[in-house]
């Protein structure tokens, strides 16, 4: 289980507006998650080098060229709001 | 001594000047139309996938050179998140745990004295995009938002707590710039925000060296901004802890209208960012041998640029380290000794009337119309007589204004210096009939009567008598 205060902690990081009965709900759910993971710690991996990276891949790269950007149109296509070229977006601080 | 040390450590951002962005192909130039320079990527639609940009790595391992940091043979990309507009994924493709470069440092001149600024590390990270608020503060419903900037590739570059005063502050800054510029990977334009600072400051008991409470201030967007802004946080903590109070460890805006840094009481002070690594980038295992070719090819750096103009130019070390602090001063410099040898008298200029008219008119040393060759022309004009020093400083300044030739503004303008003899003796013997009193006075041993009477002369003649002859004259006249 997770506390409640720290659902409201991430709600807050994540900008979502919780009823309490969504708060119970979810820190019952995450805390399922959290404790199905959880099974991972069990695991011994004292001899096993940390890893970055699932795939046994490093080093992809791009050249340093210019590719085509998105008209403006399809760029704002499913804004929900735009004011000429920008983007309209309720103000936050 | 003061009761308390400040300490301060800065984190600069420096967007670097590749073509595109860092993780997509789109254009990073500056000031086009909003949402004009994006594509998927950059917009964080779902399903697409970032590309590591080659030159970007290149760019930072050029600075992390270029700063003494030891390059990681391992590196990699993790994300932080946070919640804001100005970036469309909710989280900033940064590095955390593993950067780039670490443990490097620079050295500033303070009190005629060098100091070593530890360099904590230097890593890679995107740009975000640009809000434009409409409205004033707390009455605006909302904000406009332009994602061309989103992606653009940036360094973070992170100092140790070293710096011990505003001061340190402004020429650590202004040295990290010079460095950067001199790297050739970025702009470093403080009025385009290609170079931002934010800066840690606390205070703790003279003496101590357990740190105090801190804040980070931020919007800082000039040096002059920066090391006022400290200055200003420097008396608001003493003012608290003089008076048994508590810095608050917060996030405060510098308000450069009426110079006072703001607290920001927002939200986002929860910084929880949650880091982790970025599935969607492989990390980069980084080959020495192309570090090292990158290393060979920095270009020499303002350290020693300005340790080759003492010695191989011969002029002060104030007036090389002035003139290194920027690559293109210093280029402009070097190309006026290319036809000309005395190099104080060029650094003389350079660093006085030059320097002068371009911050009085806000122009860049690149956009100067005086070319290096008609600064030398002036010299030469003046070495050779044919215009004073006086006469040379209104050269300066036509050629500064028009872009003309010294010869030809000389020409035209009829200021080309008296050095006949004759001509000149008569009008010192009009001056000194005009002026019997102070003639007597310098007879009597009055040196300082001289300098009225060769004012005098200089007057009638326009400035353009030759003030040794008329020196002389008078002396002779007067004996």
């Amino acid at each position: 289980m997770i506390t409640i205060a720290e659902v409201e902690h991430v709600a807050l990081l994540s900008r979502l507006d919780l009823s309490d009965e969504e708060k119970r709900m979810y820190a019952e759910q995450l805390g399922a998650i959290l404790e199905y993971a959880g099974m991972l710690d069990e695991l011994d991996t004292g001899n096993i080098p940390p890893t970055a990276h699932v795939l046994p891949l490093n080093n992809v790269f791009r050249e340093d060229r210019e590719g085509e950007h998105l008209p403006l149109e399809k760029a704002m296509q499913n804004a929900p709001d735009r004011e000429g070229n920008f983007f309209k977006v309720p103000r936050i601080v | 001594m003061a009761r308390y040390e400040t300490v301060i450590g800065l984190e600069v951002h420096v967007e670097l000047k590749t073509g595109t962005k860092i993780f997509c192909p789109s254009s990073t130039a500056f000031g086009g139309d909003p949402n004009t320079h994006v594509c998927p990527v950059c917009l964080g639609l779902p399903g697409v996938l970032p590309v590591f940009n080659k030159k970007v790595l290149e760019y930072a391992i050029r600075v992390g050179l270029a700063l003494n940091c030891k390059i990681a043979g391992f590196s990699k990309f993790d994300r932080k998140n946070y919640y804001y507009p100005d970036l469309p994924k909710n989280y900033q493709i940064s590095q955390y745990d593993l950067p780039l470069a670490e443990h490097g440092h620079l050295n500033i001149d303070i009190d005629g004295q060098v100091k070593r600024i530890g360099i904590t590390r230097v890593h890679m990270e995107e740009d975000a995009g640009k809000l434009v608020h409409q409205g004033s503060t707390g009455v605006a419903s909302y904000s406009l938002v332009d994602y061309n900037r989103t992606g653009v590739p940036l360094v973070e570059i992170v100092s140790e707590p070293d710096i011990r005063s505003p001061e340190e502050a402004r020429a650590y800054l202004e040295k990290l710039k010079a460095i950067i510029q001199y790297t050739g990977v970025s702009d470093c334009k403080m009025e385009e925000g290609s170079l931002r600072c934010d800066a840690n400051i606390s205070l703790r008991p003279a003496g101590s060296d357990k740190l105090g409470t801190k804040t980070e201030i931020k919007n800082m967007n000039s040096f002059k901004a920066l090391q006022r802004a400290l200055q200003y946080e420097v008396e608001r903590q003493t003012e608290i802890l003089e008076e048994g109070g508590q810095v608050v460890q917060e996030t405060r805006t510098w308000d450069e209208a009426r110079g006072v840094t703001l607290s920001m009481r927002s939200k986002e002070q929860a910084h929880d960012y949650r880091y982790f690594p970025d599935p969607d980038l492989v990390p980069l295992v980084i080959d020495r041998r192309w570090v090292e070719e990158i290393r060979a090819g920095l270009p020499e750096l303002p350290d020693q640029r300005k340790a080759r103009y003492v010695k191989e130019y011969g002029i002060p070390e104030y007036d090389a380290s002035v003139i290194t602090a920027s690559k293109d001063l210093a280029d402009y410099f070097e190309q006026c000794l290319e036809g000309y040898s005395n190099a104080k008298a060029v650094s003389n200029w350079v660093m006085g009337d030059l320097s002068r008219l371009l911050n009085a008119h806000d122009i860049d040393i690149a956009r100067c119309r005086i070319r290096p060759a008609q600064l030398t022309g002036m010299l030469k004009m003046m070495d050779g007589g044919t215009i004073s020093g006086k006469i040379a400083k209104m050269v300066f300044e036509e050629m500064f204004e028009t872009g003309k030739d010294p010869e030809q503004i000389v020409k035209e303008k009829g200021l080309v210096q008296i050095s006949d003899e004759g001509a000149i003796a008569s009008v010192v013997d009009e001056v000194l009939a005009a002026n019997p009193k102070v003639a007597d006075d310098f007879r009597s041993g009055k040196e300082k009567a001289l300098g009225f009477l060769v004012g005098q002369v200089m007057k009638a003649t326009r400035g353009k008598a030759n003030p040794e002859m008329v020196n002389r004259i008078i002396r002779e006249r007067l004996r």
